[in-house]
C-alpha cells in the first residue's frame, strides 16, 4: 500500500515524472498517421513515374504541404517514441543507453526538421 | 538470482513462438525498419529541393531494381505496422483480448496488410504506365 495521497500520487507523475505522457502521445500519433499514411502512399502510387515539375508541384500545393508537415511531424514524432521503448528494453548499461536515447532524439528531431524544411522550401521557393 | 541481474525485457528465446508473439515481435521489428525507412524518406525529399538533377539520382536510385525490392519491404513493413497498429488501439480501447479474438485479428491483419501492399503497388504499376 502506498502512503501516498492520491493527489501526490497524481503530481508526482511517476518514477519518469511524464506520467502517461508518452503512451498518449504514441497512441495521439499513431491515429493520425493512419489517415496521413493512407493518403500519403496512395498519391506516391498515383505518382508512379512522375518528372521533377510533376512532383514539386505536388508537394508545394497548399493542402498537400500541410497535410506533408502533419505527416512528416506525426512520424518522426512517433518514431522517437516507439525507438525510445526499444532502445530503454533491448540497449543495456547506463552510458550504452543513454548514447542510444540521445541519438534517437537529437536524429528523429534533425530528420524531421529537414523533411519539413523541405516541403516548406519546394512549397514557398518555387524551386 | 541476483535481484540486480534480473532480465528486464521479454527472453524471446525461452517460448515457443506463437501467433500472438510472432506479431508482436514483427510489430516492433517493422517500427525499426521503417525507422531506416525514413532515411529515403528524408534523402527523396531533399533531393526534391536541391533541383532536377538531384532528384534524377535519387529516383535513379530509388526505382532501380534493387531500390524497387527495398520499396517493396518498406511498403509491406508500413502496411504491417499500420494494420497491427490499428489492432493495438483496438486493445487500448480494451476490446479483442479474448484468446480466440486475438488469433483472428492476428490472421486478418496479416491478410489486410498483403491486400494493401498489392493494392498500392498495382495502382503504382497502373500510374506508372508499366
Amino acid at each position: 500500500m502506498s502512503l501516498l495521497t492520491p493527489l501526490a500520487r497524481v503530481r508526482g507523475l511517476g518514477s519518469a515524472n511524464e506520467g502517461a505522457h508518452h503512451w498518449w502521445m504514441q497512441r495521439l500519433t499513431a491515429v493520425a498517421l493512419v489517415p496521413l499514411l493512407i493518403w500519403f502512399v496512395a498519391s506516391l502510387a498515383f505518382l508512379a513515374g512522375a518528372d521533377y515539375a510533376r512532383i514539386t508541384a505536388w508537394i508545394g500545393h497548399p493542402v498537400v504541404a500541410v497535410l506533408l508537415l502533419l505527416l512528416v511531424f506525426a512520424l518522426f514524432y512517433h518514431l522517437k517514441l516507439g525507438m525510445q521503448v526499444v532502445i530503454e528494453d533491448y540497449v543495456h548499461g547506463k552510458f550504452a543507453k543513454l548514447v542510444c536515447l540521445l541519438g534517437n532524439s537529437f536524429g528523429t528531431i534533425l530528420l524531421g526538421t529537414a523533411c519539413g524544411y523541405a516541403v516548406l522550401e519546394i512549397a514557398f521557393g518555387g524551386s | 538470482m541476483d535481484s540486480a541481474n534480473r532480465p528486464l525485457s521479454p527472453h524471446l528465446q525461452v517460448y515457443q513462438p506463437q501467433l500472438t508473439s510472432v506479431l508482436s515481435i514483427l510489430h516492433r521489428m517493422t517500427g525499426v525498419w521503417l525507422g531506416v525507412g525514413t532515411l529515403v524518406l528524408a534523402y527523396w525529399l531533399i533531393a526534391a529541393v536541391m533541383g532536377p538533377e538531384a532528384y534524377g539520382t535519387a529516383q535513379d536510385i530509388i526505382g532501380s531494381w534493387l531500390g524497387l525490392l527495398f520499396l517493396f519491404g518498406w511498403s509491406y513493413a508500413l502496411f504491417y505496422h499500420l494494420c497491427n497498429g490499428i489492432r493495438h488501439l483496438f486493445w487500448d480501447a480494451g476490446y479483442g483480448y479474448d484468446l480466440e479474438v486475438a488469433a483472428r485479428s492476428g490472421w486478418a491483419m496479416v491478410l489486410f496488410s498483403i491486400i494493401l501492399t498489392v493494392l498500392a503497388w498495382g495502382l503504382g504499376i497502373i500510374a506508372g504506365g508499366g
